[in-house]
């Protein structure tokens, strides 16, 4: 192995909408030597195959293909001097921000001023659903499908039953009908969809029937998928299909925390952060879909603009240092919240929550036994909702609580 | 050389069932030989009972003192462990400790050590609480107390039997896959097996037919002398992260009925809990069972408290090939030159090596036994293992295919090439690791979908519409 090569300034890990904006940024505030290390043969993240609009709203003011937008990504960061080394994966995370990595002409150890941390998210596969039957082909996630689709001109299946109603069902339901699929049904556990109107109506204007309050229960099948068990309000009911699809129950694609020294929030699963994005390691900070699941191409776009930010700030000997943080933790029906940390001065303007499940009342900030914060809420997963942290900064303590009281 | 060629020729032994057994089967006789055949029904080879299992090679201690299963599973286990290096097959010297949760189980601990003692494992010995926990520390502190077994090690559960079938081909045997045995006729001095692809001719027969070994004994002989009753276990294999909890294997203290639930290390690095026992009359549906999972799950928990945190990787279910009677079925019918090697239930990945010593012994009661090759050649298995270099670490390996298992894109090629080709994504996964990692295909499925093109039974892909 080499010697740790120590002439980056910031090594930036995934070129996603969040890692490559947070080049750019960086590159615009004339840090000279940025590196995004890239494990795919093609830089771009996500959006590479999800040939659907609407992605480059918020950055480009105009509406635009997944793959024309990772394409325009890609092409600015190397108008802006932003070195991408594409296949390229980095295996661990050392104390220091040492990074082990593997590339095609051997083992490397790289030492960067500073790292960021920005490998995106992933859908819950169905082992980790625990879902009972048989494990034929055709089970798979959206993300598979848009690359067997869009990356390979493939199918995996013509008659699937799609799991789930968030954004990224809806855009696999696209995918399918645009591509010859025809979805036999969609299965919702939940009593409404969890994407917004109007989009949840999709699936029903293509003639899709949506059965809510039902889950899949059973696989059967082999070697591929012949049905599923639906289990809903009434019997249990066989469809007939000959796959599956499980959209969304998005997870961090935090596996290189979880073997390195930071601190992994449970909750979010993904790294500990404080309101600067930076790690428990001072030397990393993370953005984008890796710090939870999960947000949109856009806003992961804009969340790495503004670390990248703090990034050039800390690099310049700018930034607050990262003693006396206060914790900030999950009260009553609070899933997660980021940053997980607040330390005096400055930094991101909100504090991100999400709650377990559907739920109206009041959300509260606590400090000690102090309410700080209150609103009215009524509140559905995998949604957005936001408090100024100028609330908490203002007020000051060494622990704050979020929690809704119902 | 064709299939085509293979129906015309005589073999000395014509091996039915590409099980651990049958592979390990096969090359005994292959290294002192014979002229061998196998016959597997399914695309590839170990898609029986052997597809999934807890990946322990046991050291005998709690077997029935005395029976043949101890024996062959001590043959086996020694022989592993002379050959392993010769193939590049990993072990793990992790040690088991049968854990005692409650006063009764604490006081089946000194049987245990005198059974163990019988058995002729010299080391295992009691363990105290503390030294428990001194040992394992996120073990949760309910333990009282325990049996230590030192040999009790952890394998690859299929590059082992690979290993065994590659050195076989190596050396000339020949392999049928996708080709069941429907029926036999012994004239008296050899054997005319009617198969799915043709007529094949061999002297002498090894049923090695797992799950469906009874089918085959009726098959051959109009009458099977056992009945395999499909005892099914399932299992939940936890994230990587889990691996650095738990060192030792932990054992239940053992019921009359079955070994019970293990909490395991994996070779690959894993966290494994399993297996349930569960008895069934279908031979192939191995299914899984949420309620099921989410107990073994809890259990898991119950032992190692810090696994709450931490991910399920992959869910599986694996038939032991169990039968009316616990002991293993082998028997030599010399009038008619067939041996069985019938109801390897639970030890079967331990006990192969030792079972193919035990059926050419049999055999050389009858038969002369043939010149042992003097320079076999032994083929190198790829490295899987989580503690070994593997493939990306070596240059020239062209891309990261699988990036959860680190799976090079040299290792997927390699696998669907040579003498015995991964012939659909089980085979691939076994071979390689491909798409066993925790994103379980999210990244990868559709690139292997594409690098296997035209070379598995069924596509993974389907044809589009128009
Ligand atoms: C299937 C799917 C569909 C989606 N559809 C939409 C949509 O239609 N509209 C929308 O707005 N949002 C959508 N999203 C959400 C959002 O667009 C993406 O999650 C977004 O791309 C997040 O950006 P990111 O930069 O955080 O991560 P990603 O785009 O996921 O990029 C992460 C990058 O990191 C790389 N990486 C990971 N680990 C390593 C490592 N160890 N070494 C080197 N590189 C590594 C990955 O290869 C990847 O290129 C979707 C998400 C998914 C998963
Ligand atoms: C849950 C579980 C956990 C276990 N844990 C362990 C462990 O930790 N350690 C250990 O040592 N052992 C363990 N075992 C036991 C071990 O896996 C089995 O003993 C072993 O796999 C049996 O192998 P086999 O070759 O006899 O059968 P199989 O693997 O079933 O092989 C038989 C083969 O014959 C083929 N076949 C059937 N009929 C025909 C036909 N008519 N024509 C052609 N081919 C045919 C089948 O397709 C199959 O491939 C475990 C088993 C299970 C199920």
């Amino acid at each position: 192995m080499c010697r740790p090569m120590a002439d980056i300034d910031v090594a930036i890990i995934g070129s996603g909408p969040a890692g490559i904006s947070a080049a750019l940024e960086l590159r615009r505030l004339g840090v000279r030597k940025i590196v995004i290390l890239e494990r795919e043969r093609e830089a771009g993240g996500v959006p590479r195959h999800c040939a659907h609009p609407p992605y480059g709203f918020w950055e480009f003011g105009r509406i635009m293909t997944g793959p024309a937008y990772a394409r325009r990504l890609v092409r600015l960061a190397a108008q802006a001097g932003v070195e991408i080394r594409t296949l390229n994966t980095v295996l661990d995370l050392l104390p220091g921000g040492v990074l082990d990595v593997a590339t095609p002409q051997g083992r490397v150890q790289l030492q960067p001023r500073r790292v960021m941390i920005t490998t995106g998210a992933r859908e819950t596969p169905r082992s980790a659903r625990l879902i009972s039957g048989e494990r034929p082909a055709g089970v798979i996630n959206t993300g598979a499908l848009q690359a067997y689709i869009h990356l390979h001109g493939m199918l995996p299946f013509r008659r699937p039953v799609i799991v789930g109603t968030e954004l990224v069902s809806l855009s696999a339901v696209y995918d399918c009908r645009a591509h010859g699929v025809r979805p036999v049904a969609v299965i919702e556990q939940n009593s409404r969809a969890t994407a917004r109107w109007p989009l949840n109506l999709f699936p029903k204007l293509l003639g899709i029937p949506t059965l809510y309050h039902s889950e899949v229960v059973a696989i059967a099948g082999m070697p591929r998928v012949t049905s599923v068990l639906v289990r809903g309000a009434g019997a249990d009911q066989k469809i007939a299909c000959d796959g599956v699809l499980l959209t969304g129950k998005f997870l961090p694609e935090a596996s290189l925390v979880r073997g390195s020294d930071l601190v992994l929030d449970p909750a979010a699963q993904g790294p500990a952060i404080d309101q600067f994005g930076r790690c428990s390691d001072p030397v990393y900070f993370a953005a984008g879909n890796v710090l939870r699941p999960v947000e949109t191409a856009g806003w992961c776009f804009r969340e790495g603009r503004r670390i990248a930010r703090y990034v050039a700030d800390d690099l310049a000997g700018r930034l607050a240092g990262p003693q006396g943080a206060a914790e900030i933790v999950c009260g009553d029906h609070v899933k997660f919240v980021v940053p997980q940390r607040l330390v005096p001065g400055g930094g991101a303007k909100h504090l991100e929550i999400r709650v377990r499940a559907a739920v109206q009342g009041r959300l509260r900030v606590l400090a000690g036994t102090n309410i700080i914060f209150e609103k009215n809420i009524s509140a559905l997963p995998e949604r957005r909702i936001l408090v100024p942290l100028r609330v908490l900064a203002e007020h000051g303590g060494d622990r704050f609580k979020v929690e809704i009281k119902s | 050389m064709s299939e085509h060629c293979i129906f015309g020729e005589k073999f000395d032994i014509a091996v039915i069932g590409g099980g651990v057994v049958g592979c390990a089967v096969a090359r005994r006789f292959t290294l002192s030989g014979a002229k061998v055949v196998l016959v597997e029904k399914a695309a590839d080879i170990l898609a029986g009972a052997s597809k999934g299992n807890s990946a322990i090679l046991h050291t005998g201690f709690d077997a029935p003192p005395g029976s043949v299963e101890l024996r062959c599973m001590q043959a086996g286990y020694s022989e592993f462990l002379e050959i392993r290096e010769r193939f590049g097959l990993p072990v793990q010297r992790t040690g088991a400790i049968v854990a005692a949760w409650d006063d009764e189980q604490l006081e089946k601990l000194g049987g245990i050590v005198g059974k163990a003692h019988k058995n002729g494992v010299a080391d295992v010995e009691r363990i105290s609480r503390a030294d428990i926990l001194a040992r394992e520390g996120e073990i949760s502190g309910a333990v009282l107390g325990g049996v230590l077994v030192p040999g009790e090690f952890i394998i690859d559960p299929w590059s082992t039997p690979l290993g065994f079938m590659q050195q076989a081909l190596a050396n000339g045997a020949r392999i049928l896959r996708e080709t069941e045995l429907l029926s036999g006729r012994f004239d008296g001095g050899d054997w005319r097996l009617t198969t799915s692809k043709g007529e094949l001719h061999a002297r002498t027969v090894i049923n090695c037919a797992g799950l469906f070994g009874d089918v085959v004994d009726q098959r051959m002989t109009g009458a099977a002398q056992f009945e395999i009753r499909p005892r099914k276990g399932q299992f939940v294999v936890f994230d990587k992260a889990a691996a650095k909890l738990l060192n030792t294997i932990i054992l239940p203290v053992p019921t009359e009925r079955t070994k019970g639930i293990v909490l395991t290390p994996t070779i690959f690095g894993n966290l494994l809990v399993g297996p349930t026992a569960e008895e069934q009359t279908d031979r192939s549906k191995a299914t899984v069972e949420r309620e099921a999972l989410e107990q073994l799950i809890a259990k898991a928990c119950e032992i190692l408290p810090a696994l709450a945190d931490v991910a399920v990787t992959a869910t599986y279910a694996g038939l032991r090939p169990a039968t009316e009677r616990p002991e293993y079925r082998i028997r030599y019918d010399s009038e008619k030159n067939l041996i069985v090697a019938g109801g390897i239930r639970s030890t079967g990945l331990t006990g192969a090596l030792g079972i193919a010593r035990h059926v050419e012994e049999l055999y050389e009661t009858n038969n002369e036994p043939g010149p042992r090759l003097n320079d076999p050649v032994w083929p190198v298995m790829p490295k899987l293992a989580e503690r070994e270099a593997r493939d990306w670490t070596r240059p020239g390996y062209g891309r990261i295919v699988c990036h959860c298992e680190l799976v090079t894109q040299r290792e997927v090629e390699a696998a669907l090439s040579g003498p015995l080709p991964a012939r659909d994504l089980g085979g691939l996964k076994r071979r390689t690791r491909a798409g066993m990692g925790r994103c379980q295909g999210f990244y990868c499925n559709a690139e292997l979908a594409e690098m296997t093109r035209g070379r598995f039974a069924e596509p993974m892909d389907v044809p589009s519409d128009g």
